[in-house]
Formats: C-alpha cells, sequence, structure tokens
C-alpha cells in the first residue's frame, strides 16, 4: 500500500473506528484523536509540495476489475495538491474549532464520524484519476454533506435543507455520470489522464458537447452556481463548522477543481467558454445582490459564498480561452485568468472559513446571528472583531489583505479578455468586466454590512442583558491561524504562486511548455491601471449605496414571491411527488390478486414471449425417459390437490392441501435422484406450515372473494398461461440448445473447488457471489419484516417526533 | 386457547435433540455429500421454532438468551468476510482453498474455508427464520 492510497482510507478507517470504540472512547478526548488525522495527512501532504513544485507527478494504480477498466488509479499532481492541502487545513483547523463548539451533549462520535467520511471522501475525488471511482467519491461527499446539514436532525429546517442539498447535488451527479459515460464510449477509458491526452481524437465526436453540458451540470450543482444555489444558503442549518468546512471551504470547490480539471478536455469549446464564464458571473452578481439584503450573518455567508464561488468559475471560463487559443508566447497571458482563479480558491477558504468561525463565536456567545437584533459587540468581543474585519476587508478586496490580489487579478482578466475577437467576445464582451464590477461593489456592500451591524453602533439592551464576553481561547485559534494567513498571502503571494499554483497551472495547460511562463509575479502596487481604478470605484461606489441602503432596498420587493427559485424547486418537488404517488397509488392498491396478476403477466409476457421469440419451444419425446407407474400416481395426486386447493372453503385446508402439493414436489425430487433439492423442500415446507400456522391468529375467516364472473374467467385464463408456460418450458429446456452448457465445468468440481458434491460447490464456490448476495438480502428481507411489525406497534403508542 | 399439550411436549423433548444433531450433521456433510450452510441453518432453525411453539416464549428465551437479529447479523458479516478475507492473502475476492490437515486424535481431515462461508448461511438462515416467526408470534 502505498502513501497516497493510505491518505484516501485513513479517514474511512478512522470513522469506522470512533462507531466501534465509541463507548471505550471519553466524549473529552474524542474531538483531539480525531484531529490527529487531518494534522498528519496535512503534514504528509506538505512532503509532497516541493516534489509537486519541480514538476513532478505521482500516479499509483491498484487493479479492481481490469475487464471493465475499473481501476483504482490515484494522481496527485499541483490541481489535486492544492485541494487536498485545503481539505486536511482546513479540516485541522475546523475540528480544533468544532472541539470547542459542540458541546458535550451532542452526539459527537457521529458527527465526527460524518466529517471523517467527508474528509475521505473528498481526497478520493481529488486524486482519483478513474472517471468512475471518482464519481463514487463525489456521491459519498454529498452523502455526508447530507448527513451533516441534518445533525440537528430534531429541527424540521434542518432536514428540509439536508433533503434538498442531497436532492439538487445529486441529481447533478447522475448527469456527471451519464457525462463521464459519453466520455468512456468516445474515449474508450475512464481515465482523466488518458483522455486529456487524446483529446483532439475525441472533440469532433457528435456527444462531445452533451458530455461537456451534462458534466458541467454536475459541477454547478456541486458548486452551487445560479440556478442550482438554492440549496446552499439551506445548508447553513449545519452546525456552523460544518458549513465552514463543507459549504464553503471545500465540499463547494468540487465543482470548480472538475471545472478546472476537465479543461484541458472541453477548454477549446465556445459553449464551454460561455457557460462557464455567464454562469459564474450571473452566480457572482446574484449571490451578492441577494446577499445584501439577508438579516441572517450565516444567510450573509451563504451568499456571499455562493458569489465568490461564481467568480471562482467565471475565472476559469475566461482562461479556458488560452486552451481554444493553444499555446505561444501571445496568448499566455490569457492563462492568467485560470491562475487568478486558484489563488482566489486559496484565499476564498482563508478569509471565508475565518469570517464562518466569526459568526459562530457570535452565535455561541450571544445567541443569535440576527443582525438587527446584533451590534456594538466590538468593545466585548475585540479579537472576534479582529477575524471579522480582516475576513471581511479581504473579501471585499482591500490591501493589505490577500482577496485585494486576487480581486485585481479578476478585474484584470475581465478586462483582457476584451481584447480577444473569437468566441464573438466583441459584441456582447463589455458585458463581463461591467457584471464583474457591479458585483464586486454589492460585495464591498454586504462586507460593510458583516462588520458594521454586527460590532458598531450600540449593543441592544436585551443582549446586554445576558451578559456578553470573548469567546474561549481554544475558539479563536483557528480563526486566527486563518486570518494570519490572509495577511501572510498578501505579504508573500509569489511563495505561493511558486511552490503551489505553478504546479497547478501545468496541470489546467497540460500542452503549455512551460508553467513558469504562465505563472505572473504578484505584486500589490502595479501602477495607476485600470484594475486599481475599478477598485477605488468599489471603494467609493460601496460606500456610497451603504449610506443610501435603505432607499433601494424597496428594488427586493420588485420580484414576485411565487417566482422564486425557491418557490419553483417546492413547486416541482411538491408536483413530482404528488403524480408520483397518484400514479403509484393507481397499480399498488393492497389488492394481493392484483398484485399476483402483474408477477404473472409479466412472467408469461417476458418468459414464454422469449421463447416464442427465440423460437426455442422444442420437444422431442424420443429423448424423454419412460414414465413409471409410481411417478403417474404422483402426478395425479398433485392435479387433485391443486384442483382441491382453489374450492377449498377453510385456511387449514387449504394449507393442508399446500403442504400436499410442497411435500409431493419432494418427493419427486427424491425419484430423480436430487437428495439436496430433496432435503430442502422438506424443510422449506415444514418451516413454511409453521410460519401459517403462527399467522392464523393474525388473520380472519377465509372469505370467498366477491368477484364478478368477467374477473373470475380472466383470473383462471392468467393461471392457465401460467402453468402453460411452466409446462412448456420445462419440456422444451432438455432441447435447449442457444446455449453451450457449462455442466463441464461443474463436472471437475472436485479439483477445482475440493467437494465431491456439485450441488454445493456451486453454491459455496462457483457461484459463491449469488450466495453471498442472497445470504444479505434474506437478512435484509427479515429485518424489513422485524421492522415492519415492530413500527407499527410503536406508531400505536403515537410517538411523534416531529420537532421534538 | 391453551391445549392439553402433554404429548407434544415430551415428544419434543426427545426429538429435538435428533433434528438439532441432524442439522449439525447435515451442515458439516456438504461438499461432499447432501447438506449444508442453508439445510443445515433451516433444520437447525425450524429445530429452535419447534421449541418455540412448544414451550412458550420466555421459557426458551431464558435457556437460549440470544438476539436472533444479531445472529443474522454475525451470519452476514461471516459471509462477507471471508469474501473480503481472501484479499488480504492476495487472492480475487471470494476465494476458497482447502487442504488436508492432521490433528491430534481426530487424524487427518480435509479441512475448508468454505466451511466458515457456509457457517455464515447457516447464522443468517437460522437468524432470519427465528426473527421473522418471532416477531409474527410476538405481534398481538
Amino acid at each position: 500500500m502505498t502513501i497516497d492510497f493510505a491518505i484516501i482510507l485513513i479517514p474511512f478507517i478512522m470513522a469506522a473506528l470512533i462507531l466501534l470504540f465509541n463507548k471505550q472512547l471519553r466524549k473529552k478526548y474524542l474531538g483531539w484523536i480525531v484531529l490527529i488525522i487531518p494534522v498528519s495527512l496535512f503534514l504528509i501532504l506538505t512532503t509532497y509540495i516541493p516534489r509537486i513544485a519541480n514538476g513532478e507527478t505521482y500516479t499509483h494504480t491498484y487493479e479492481w476489475i481490469p475487464a471493465f477498466n475499473l481501476n483504482f488509479t490515484t494522481y496527485i499532481d499541483g490541481l489535486s495538491l492544492i485541494l487536498s492541502l485545503l481539505i486536511t487545513g482546513v479540516g485541522s483547523l475546523v475540528i480544533l474549532y468544532s472541539i470547542f463548539y459542540l458541546s458535550m451533549k451532542e452526539s459527537l462520535h457521529h458527527f465526527y464520524c460524518y466529517l471523517l467520511l467527508f474528509m475521505g471522501a473528498m481526497l478520493g475525488v481529488v486524486f482519483s484519476d478513474n472517471l468512475m471511482v471518482l464519481y463514487a467519491f463525489w456521491e459519498l461527499t454529498s452523502v455526508s454533506s447530507f448527513l451533516l446539514i441534518a445533525f440537528w436532525h430534531h429541527r424540521k429546517a434542518s432536514r428540509a435543507g439536508a433533503r434538498k442539498s442531497m436532492t439538487i447535488t445529486v441529481s447533478g451527479g447522475v448527469s456527471m455520470l451519464t457525462g463521464f459515460l459519453m466520455l468512456y464510449v468516445m474515449s474508450g477509458t475512464f481515465s482523466i489522464r488518458e483522455i486529456i491526452a487524446n483529446v483532439e481524437k475525441i472533440s469532433e465526436h457528435s456527444l462531445f458537447i452533451p458530455a461537456l453540458i451534462l458534466i458541467l451540470l454536475g459541477a454547478f450543482t456541486k458548486s452551487a452556481q445560479f440556478p442550482f444555489h438554492i440549496w446552499l444558503p439551506d445548508a447553513m442549518e449545519a452546525p456552523t463548522p460544518v458549513s465552514a468546512y463543507l459549504h464553503s471551504a471545500t465540499m463547494v470547490k468540487a465543482g470548480i477543481y472538475l471545472v478546472a480539471r476537465f479543461t484541458p478536455v472541453f477548454g477549446g469549446e465556445m459553449v464551454w467558454f460561455w457557460t462557464v464564464t455567464g454562469v459564474g458571473l450571473i452566480t457572482l452578481f446574484w449571490g451578492s445582490f441577494n446577499a445584501v439584503r439577508q438579516t441572517d450573518l450565516k444567510a450573509i455567508l451563504a451568499f456571499s459564498t455562493v458569489s465568490q464561488l461564481g467568480l471562482i468559475m467565471s475565472l476559469l471560463g475566461l482562461g479556458s480561452v488560452a486552451v481554444h487559443l493553444g499555446y505561444s508566447a501571445d496568448t499566455v497571458i490569457y492563462t492568467q485568468a485560470t491562475f487568478a482563479a486558484l489563488f482566489h480558491l486559496i484565499n476564498h477558504s482563508t478569509f471565508k472559513g475565518a469570517l464562518f468561525m466569526m459568526v459562530g463565536i457570535v452565535d455561541h456567545e450571544i445567541g443569535t446571528r440576527d443582525i438587527r437584533r446584533l451590534g456594538g459587540l466590538m468593545s466585548i468581543m475585540p479579537f472576534t472583531f479582529t477575524i471579522a474585519v480582516i475576513g471581511s476587508f479581504s473579501m471585499a478586496g482591500l490591501p493589505p489583505f490577500n482577496g485585494f490580489l486576487s480581486k485585481e487579478m479578476f478585474f484584470a482578466a475581465t478586462v483582457k479578455i476584451l481584447q480577444l475577437d473569437v468566441f464573438s467576445i466583441e459584441s456582447t464582451g463589455i458585458l463581463i468586466p461591467l457584471i464583474a464590477w457591479v458585483a464586486s461593489i454589492l460585495t464591498f456592500v454586504y462586507c460593510i454590512i458583516i462588520v458594521n451591524r454586527t460590532f458598531l453602533g450600540k449593543i441592544k439592551p436585551d443582549i446586554q442583558e445576558k451578559n456578553p464576553h470573548e469567546a474561549p481561547l481554544g475558539m479563536l485559534i483557528s480563526p486566527f491561524i486563518l486570518i494570519t494567513l490572509v495577511i501572510a498571502i498578501f505579504f508573500f503571494p509569489n511563495l505561493l504562486g511558486e511552490y503551489i499554483l505553478k504546479p497547478a497551472m501545468a496541470s489546467v495547460y497540460p500542452t503549455f511548455p512551460s508553467a513558469a511562463e504562465m505563472t505572473p509575479h504578484i505584486s500589490a502596487w502595479h501602477g495607476f491601471n485600470i484594475e486599481l481604478l475599478m477598485t477605488i470605484g468599489v471603494i467609493v461606489l460601496g460606500i456610497v449605496l451603504y449610506r443610501l441602503l435603505k432607499y433601494w432596498k424597496k428594488i427586493y420587493r420588485i420580484f414576485p414571491q411565487n417566482w422564486t427559485l425557491n418557490a419553483i424547486y417546492e413547486r416541482v418537488i411538491t408536483t413530482s411527488e404528488n403524480v408520483s404517488e397518484s400514479i403509484t397509488n393507481r397499480y399498488m392498491n393492497g389488492k394481493l390478486t392484483h398484485y399476483f396478476i402483474y408477477i404473472y403477466i409479466s412472467f408469461v409476457v417476458i418468459v414464454a414471449g422469449t421463447f416464442v421469440a427465440l423460437d426455442a419451444f422444442s420437444w422431442n419425446p424420443r429423448l424423454d425417459a419412460p414414465v413409471e407407474t409410481y411417478e403417474l400416481l404422483l402426478v395425479f395426486i398433485m392435479i387433485f390437490t391443486a384442483i382441491g386447493l382453489v374450492f377449498a372453503k377453510s385456511r387449514i385446508t387449504s394449507v393442508l392441501l399446500n403442504g400436499v402439493l410442497g411435500y409431493s414436489v419432494a418427493f419427486f425430487f427424491v425419484i430423480f435422484r436430487a437428495p439436496d433439492l430433496a432435503l430442502t423442500q422438506l424443510v422449506v415446507e415444514s418451516v413454511t406450515t409453521a410460519l401459517f400456522l403462527i399467522c392464523f391468529k393474525h388473520l380472519g375467516a377465509l372469505k370467498p372473494e366477491p368477484s364478478s364472473k368477467r374477473v373470475k374467467v380472466s383470473n383462471g385464463v392468467i393461471s392457465i398461461l401460467v402453468g402453460a408456460t411452466v409446462t412448456l418450458i420445462g419440456l422444451a429446456v432438455v432441447n435447449y440448445e442457444k446455449f453451450e452448457t457449462i455442466s463441464t465445468y461443474f463436472e471437475n468440481s472436485y479439483e477445482l473447488a475440493g467437494g465431491k458434491n456439485i450441488v454445493n460447490t456451486i453454491l459455496g464456490d462457483f457461484r459463491a457471489f449469488d450466495t453471498m448476495l442472497e445470504v444479505v438480502v434474506l437478512f435484509i428481507a427479515g429485518l424489513g419484516v422485524y421492522t415492519l411489525i415492530n413500527l407499527k406497534a410503536a406508531k400505536k403508542e403515537g410517538a411523534d417526533i416531529e420537532n421534538k | 386457547m391453551k391445549i392439553n399439550d402433554v404429548i407434544l411436549r415430551t415428544v419434543v423433548k426427545g426429538v429435538i435433540f435428533i433434528i438439532l444433531t441432524l442439522g449439525v450433521y447435515l451442515f458439516f456433510s456438504g461438499h461432499n455429500a447432501p447438506g449444508g450452510g442453508f439445510i443445515g441453518g433451516l433444520v437447525l432453525g425450524s429445530a429452535i421454532v419447534l421449541l418455540y411453539i412448544t414451550y412458550d416464549l420466555e421459557t426458551v428465551h431464558k435457556k437460549m438468551p440470544f438476539d436472533f437479529k444479531k445472529v443474522a447479523a454475525l451470519g452476514v458479516l461471516l459471509a462477507t468476510g471471508t469474501a473480503v478475507g481472501s484479499i488480504l492473502f492476495d487472492a480475487p475476492f471470494l476465494s476458497q482453498t482447502d487442504g488436508y490437515f492432521n490433528i491430534p486424535i481426530l487424524g487427518e481431515k480435509h479441512l475448508t474455508t468454505v466451511t466458515i462461508f457456509e457457517a455464515g448461511v447457516a447464522l443468517t438462515v437460522i437468524g432470519t427464520l427465528v426473527t421473522i416467526i418471532l416477531s409474527i408470534g410476538e405481534d398481538e
């Protein structure tokens, strides 16, 4: 086992260990023990930095199902290293923060188990080279996010938020899977690297554009892009450390990662350029526009995350133009957008993580996140105030914080793209810098709102009464590390550029010869140019707009309430639930007879239909063995029992007659020398009879069904058809020659499986996979019966778990 | 409904050992002769069901304080565990192996890993069978 494989596996193993040893572990130490994992993984990953920066990549393949091209291939390059460092780095800080944030009364083992599950899944996403493995991990992140959002599952809003995020991200995931399968059809491989290497062979294929769109859908839903962003604000029902970790720093970046990863494949297409840039810009604007009107601090941060994700997305779109243009000395400049995207990806994780933790502190110490009730906390919580100021100003794009650098690069990229005349940029391209600029002004406004409304002004009397105080040191450590990074990156951005971003650029643009050429020198001061003027404009207009907020806030009432995206989503969900319910109720009517009719009709149609279609009904009487008298006797017994069964008036009679049928079949097995079958049949028959006897006390007397003559006739016809199908197939299989016989394989059972009984070697060796799954199914069915019966009992007690 | 079941009880006391022995015999005779995990498990399970029918639930539960859901779960774990276990020995999923071993007193015996797998099957069958019948029987 190599180290990169272990990195993915360790969080999963730890998650399992937590659940197994939950009772032995003290709750007090649980968080500290868990903390070891991300910290050590982070340290291991940092050792990769210098090697990756030298241009090395690491790949290992574990063959899983090579026949289907399914291999567990890990691949570490610059791009995956950035993400993995964020996952483990922010993960460590978040776990440290949770130790102090979560009360000891919570079910901590579940929390940490889900968190580790997520960590492993996310590492799996960024390290997988195989598309199918990537997809599996991708959905696993959705599942763990679902579990974490619903962590306080006694609250209705948590459950609703969890369901919403699950519905949206998983639907996107399924469409992405379809896109992956199309890529497989085109390229014949699931390996991302091989697809990238052979991209010119597939780009003319008719499935290329559909695959592009489907994969983008997956990325957009995951990264909360417009119009799929609606799940992210609702996901804020999760505990704040989770929001800081999954819903701002890591999971929502998975879509960005995917877009960056697939830029070498699809980047040359006009559709890709406009969709990614356009959706990114709309999201950027819509997110910041909506953030301004929120009153819940966490909701502001949620919309601001949406907006910032849109910013990164649009930068990746802008950068993809370089793939279209191909490498030359003039085109390298357009890769800077991607560079800015990756740079901002890191910056966003630092300042947004700090801001979320700040909100968590306010919520934890004051008990509310509503900005209408907050205010004047600066004097009480000076440290928290510092975090808020640095985080917000960085997000607003002010120096001396890292957000300033990436925001300036963003402006530069939007302006620079106007010089191009591909993809009909010349006609509508001017919108790109314009939307970016307007959205940035709004960003500035809500950043001021966060700081001013929470920390400046007067303390509201009801909060004053609670005697608020600064957070404990433990909760301050993590956000302070993050804001230290915010400042450190501003002063030493090129360190980051050289060691972390440069190799990632090489993975986004594998055809460009030199990564160093694509790594610009980042400097805070670059003369009075257009980007600086834009920033100054943002500050001036932002302050003006903030002052005039109450005058233009009416604009939000223009939008009709029942046409918001949330309302549409609710309507779609309710309608589809109702429609599916009415369809289901039409055939699931609770009548056993009807269900049998469905089963038998499909049996006759499918089985007899196949035999007729393949012309497989053939009967050769000469091949049959001679029929003995006692066999005929048994047949007659069975015929009479079966006819009698139909006319039985009481339950006990029908059960006994059924038993007679079963035992007669067992006799047949004995006669035809199938002792295994006979034994099984006998025991099953006895157990079934016992089961019937036990069930009797729940059933009333056998009542004849009041059915019309037409129903009786049609039921009779179906029964006869089923009987005829079984009989004819029984006669025909002896002469069936469509497939080659496989019995020669089983005849060597002693050499192959070490058993002299063929039946047992089939069950335990040759077809052991079937047996194993049957065992699992049997177990599930048993649990199903158990829960069905006991759940009914629990309901009677009137236990209402809603909103407890 | 109270029936005079002295005869049933007396018969079951003797018969139950025969059935249990048959179940164990069938379980071990599998692979080379008719039998195996499924049939063995069924016979053992039906023996337990017979006990439950003859005596009341409390009496049997006092003598056999198992949670049969857990028995079934253990069975599933054994069956899938042997399947995964073969990977640890660098063999494909679900590989089975066998060999002849010389065991003191018992002499040379043919031992297989299939037996563990079959034990999983048997335990699942017993657990599920008893769980279903008990939950229907206990339901009021």
